[in-house]
């Protein structure tokens, strides 16, 4: 960990309160609804009501004829402004163009087509319902094994395929199989998941002058959105100005403007006037990039000592009809090895498109990979014989191990899963749980112990925009603390963390911190939330700027008091000379200082307190590690599974507020929850979403999720400050541990069934089928 | 598309307007009065996000039509915090526990909770549990809201806001 440069405040690891709070608690935060431009006209979509088709007929005339309606626009009617879209790494992946509008043939229930442009979103509805559309309906491809075999969702391309990744052949991979002393296989299908931001997607577009353009709009990156934008319309990154405040989650689906966002900037530059659109629940739980949708078969292989000798894996992934960005598990692949020894490693994934909506990224993208592993690892304990534990002790990396490389050549250093599960096995009694639940047993009552353990690649850094993040700060004449950030928040808290950070390395007072981060053109290019990496990355910008301001503080004091720069400290917003008490000054003295009298800095120094640092950490991938147990029961009358008691024992590195740390790994584990055991977006044979409201579509409520209980390890990493991020680790254990104590509970049923989620309908079959055998 | 005179109070100042009978109440404070604080997260009265307090008693402004408020007695969350900006004791109590994230569910939570421990009442645990299952949050997991139900139930002893890591 890095010291402070100077001063004794300790903000650091202290459960600060959180500076956002005070104006979202009281109804003054500004969401992207929030956001008024005076004559600004909405955006209601009209939309494909089948999964596949030619249109034969699209009168929009009546829409138009509806007083207060300003335009019906199609694809023709956008014209060059219906642009081809581009992902979050600003590439073109090839493949079918994902445009804002669909022209004549359409691909997926909910696929936009035209969009009315009114006065009020009561009246653009309105319209939207005289549209009258005719279709050649043609038999819709919605699963991958659809795909493999059916006819090409996108006319003129070859095959269903979008993208395929794979190892490198190992001709002897089949005889090391061949050789083991056990093998176990298992397949998870993860079901397709509605992101559910509370806030759903939305912008307002205000084309405010000549090459100018100022958007609103729910993002994880102000600067991404820009440079999408500006790419998207052929503008320069400058002529751009994304602005957003307030975010209400984003976690992979704010992460690039889509189809909808781009459709609606696309009316306001074609209109010359701010539109707005906000998107409904409705279209969010239809057309707003869902994720996860995969299947996933893993096969471990065995010497007679449980040690994996060899690991194979094949995944399938059902990318829609306009995926984000392909997704064929290369991710999946590069994280599966986990924490674990393997020496021979074989995956293949493919990505698929079919006519549904197109997948997104959604936290932890590669989650499946813990899931199917940690799943795979507990069969093969069972079926050899030994405790899960075990089998994980005996091929878990041991520090002693690291620095290594995974079977991909990741570099893998600076790990602790063994200490992670010792630290977890001081809290959970695995002994004694075994005999409480042989006990329940007896009585007809199942529980289940589920214990799982993994690293989580946080602040990637190698593929734009995942690089560098870059922070700004001044101190102003009167001695209070600005900064501007190329980070952005969606519920993530960084103006708290960041200012703590700040506040820290500055010795001045939180209070007098103040982060900026919701305007594109105010900071440093920045990737914003993606991939658990802003304390780690943007918190290493902060401490480094911070510390050019101590530097040039030191010596201006110095020089102006007739001191040794080293003799210099902050503490509390007041500068010390050492030794000299006379000398004492107010920070804001020396801010004067250095921007109203010139003479008095040394020569040559540039007047004010101003420095920005662009940081990158030192390593690919900032691993944070951790081990989860959850103890839980199903009820055998009614197949309800009721969480018990669930441990975290994680080492994010050095913490910097661990009320926000346990927020970000309680938020991954409830969405976990989620994934396992409740929600589901489903899909009928010709494509219609049937999940379509929140009596439906089951988020977990707060009845469905158990208090969490939280130990750390400190483990700092190499990285500046000694952050790790921890902001998908909940989502990456979560379904693997729940998974894995639900396994457990119904082992006198057999194994569980492939397909998630874990219903109490489903798990009630096993129960009765069972309990009639 | 008829319009109606209403009158009603929303924190404590009177507003007589025209409305359109078609309008929610949620959409008639957000758009109409720039009560924006009030967030329409699901528009079906599933998710809570919406709520305000109606004639006390807390209700969801996506489900009311704003002509249904005539001669009501409206509270968001824009009116739950002290004249001079101090927090009430859910708010102040919601800040500490650390029981937001993006914030976006974080109105409606305000204002259920407020309904329901105000004034004189002393509701249990369970009983605000209860409450709190009918509303949505993507974020926190719930974990710091459960601490303000045990702080908002806690007879006398507040708890400390966080336990030592």
């Amino acid at each position: 960990m890095s010291a402070p440069a100077i001063g004794a405040t300790r903000y650091i690891g202290q459960r600060t309160l959180r500076k956002e709070d005070l104006r979202l608690l009281t109804g003054r935060g500004t969401f992207t609804d929030d956001v008024r431009v005076p004559g600004a006209l909405h955006v209601a979509f009209i939309r494909s009501q089948i999964a596949r088709g030619r249109i034969t007929v699209l009168d929009l005339s009546h829409a138009r004829e509806v007083p207060g309606v300003h335009a019906v626009l199609s694809a023709e009617d956008l014209g060059d402004l219906n642009v081809k879209l581009s992902n979050m790494h600003l590439k073109d992946e090839g493949g079918p163009p994902t445009r804002p509008l669909s022209g004549d043939y359409v691909s997926y229930v909910g696929d936009p087509v035209a969009m009315v442009i009114a006065d009020s979103r009561y009246i653009a509805e309105d319209a939207a319902a005289l549209a009258w559309i005719e279709y050649e309906e043609e038999d819709p491809l919605i699963t991958c094994a659809d795909a493999m075999d059916g006819a090409v969702v996108h006319p003129g391309t070859e095959n269903n395929i979008v993208r395929q990744v794979g190892t490198p052949p190992n001709p002897k991979f089949d005889e090391i199989v061949a050789g083991a002393a056990h093998v176990v296989t298992g397949t998870v299908r993860h079901q397709r998941i509605a992101q559910s931001t509370m806030e759903t997607r939305g912008v307002v577009s205000n084309p405010t002058g000549s090459g100018e353009l100022t958007v609103h709009i729910g993002c994880q990156s102000t600067h991404v959105a820009a440079a999408a934008i500006a790419q998207a319309f052929a503008l320069s990154e400058n002529q751009v100005r994304v602005i957003a405040k307030d975010v209400g989650g984003g976690f992979g689906l704010k992460a690039q403007p889509w189809r909808e966002e781009i459709a609606a900037i696309a009316a306001s530059l074609h209109l010359r006037r701010p539109v707005k659109w906000i998107e409904d629940r409705l279209e969010a739980l239809t057309t707003s990039c869902p994720a996860r949708e995969s299947d996933i078969t893993l096969t471990l292989a065995f010497d007679a000592d449980a040690k994996l000798i060899a690991v194979d894996c094949d995944y399938n992934s059902n990318n829609g009809a306009y995926p984000h960005m392909p997704d064929a598990g290369m991710p999946v692949m590069m994280f599966l090895p986990g924490p674990y020894r393997m020496p021979a490693y074989r995956f293949r994934g493919r990505a698929w498109h079919t006519n549904t909506v197109g997948l997104g990224g959604y936290r932890a993208p590669w989650a499946i990979e813990a899931m199917i592993r940690e799943s795979v690892l507990d069969k093969a304990a069972r079926q050899i014989g030994i405790d899960p534990v075990e089998i994980r002790r005996r091929n878990l990396l041991t520090e002693s191990e690291v620095p290594t490389r995974n079977p991909l050549g990741i570099p893998i250093d600076n790990i602790t899963p063994v200490a992670c599960l010792d630290k977890l096995l001081t809290k959970v009694d695995v002994a004694a749980f075994r005999a409480e639940q042989a006990a329940a047993r007896a009585e007809g009552r199942y529980l289940g112990l589920g214990i799982a353990t993994y690293i989580e690649p946080t602040a990637a850094v190698g593929i734009f925009p995942l690089w560098s993040d870059q922070a700004s700060i001044r101190i102003d004449h009167a001695g209070k603390v600005t900064a501007n950030l190329s980070t952005h928040s969606q519920g993530h808290g960084i103006e708290t963390t960041h200012a703590q950070i700040i506040a820290e390395q500055l010795g001045v007072h939180v209070d007098d911190v103040t982060i900026f981060q919701e305007d594109s053109t105010r900071s440093g290019f920045g990737p914003g939330a993606a991939g658990s990496r802003q304390a780690v990355i943007a918190g290493g910008a902060v401490i480094r700027a911070s510390k050019l301001l101590v530097d040039k503080i030191k010596t201006v004091a110095a020089h102006a008091l007739n001191a040794n720069p080293d003799d210099v400290t902050i503490a509390n917003g007041v500068v010390h000379i050492a030794g000299a008490e006379a000398m004492t000054r107010s920070l804001a003295e020396i801010a004067a200082l250095a921007y109203g009298d010139p003479q008095r800095l040394p020569p040559g120094m540039e007047s004010g307190l101003e420095a920005q640092y662009r940081y990158a950490p030192p390593s690919m991938f900032t691993h944070a590690s951790a081990a989860h147990a959850c103890v839980l029961e199903v009820d055998a009358e009614t197949g309800f599974t009721t969480i018990l008691r669930w441990v975290s024992s994680e080492d994010c590195g050095v913490q910097i507020n661990p009320a926000i740390v346990e927020g970000q790994i309680a938020g991954g584990l409830a969405q976990a929850i989620g994934c396992v055991l409740h929600e589901e977006f489903t899909i009928d044979a010709r494509g219609n979403p049937t999940a379509v409201t929140f009596k439906d579509y089951h988020l977990p409520a707060i009845t469905d999720i158990p208090v969490f209980e939280y130990t750390h390890i400190t483990t700092p990493s190499a990285s500046e400050g000694g952050f790790r991020g921890v902001g998908e680790g909940g989502m990456i254990i979560g379904g693997a541990t729940l998974l894995n104590a639900v396994a457990d509970a119904m082992v006198p049923f057999g194994p569980l069934p492939e397909d998630l989620p874990m219903t109490p309908a489903k798990l009630l079959r096993m129960i009765t089928s069972r309990s009639a055998a | 598309m008829s319009e109606h005179s209403i009158e009603l109070t929303v924190n404590g100042r009177r507003f007589q307007e025209r409305v359109e009978a078609r309008v929610t109440l949620g959409d008639f404070l957000r758009e109409q009065l720039g009560y924006t604080g009030t967030h329409l997260a699901c528009e079906h009265g599933v998710c809570g996000a919406c709520t305000i307090r109606l004639d006390g008693i807390a209700v969801r402004s996506c489900l009311m039509f704003a002509v249904q408020a005539d001669g009501a007695e409206i509270t968001t969350v824009e009116g739950a915090a002290a004249a001079d900006g101090t927090l009430n004791p859910v708010q102040q109590a919601m800040r500490e526990c650390h029981a937001l994230q993006c914030g976006f569910c974080t109105p409606g939570v305000v204002m259920t909770l407020t309904s329901l421990t105000d004034g004189d009442q002393k509701p249990d645990e369970e009983t605000l549990l209860k409450a709190m299952s009918g509303h949505l949050c993507r974020c926190t997991g719930y974990q710091g809201i459960r601490k303000v139900i045990k702080r908002l139930t806690a007879d006398g002893v507040v708890e400390p806001a966080g336990e030592p890591a």
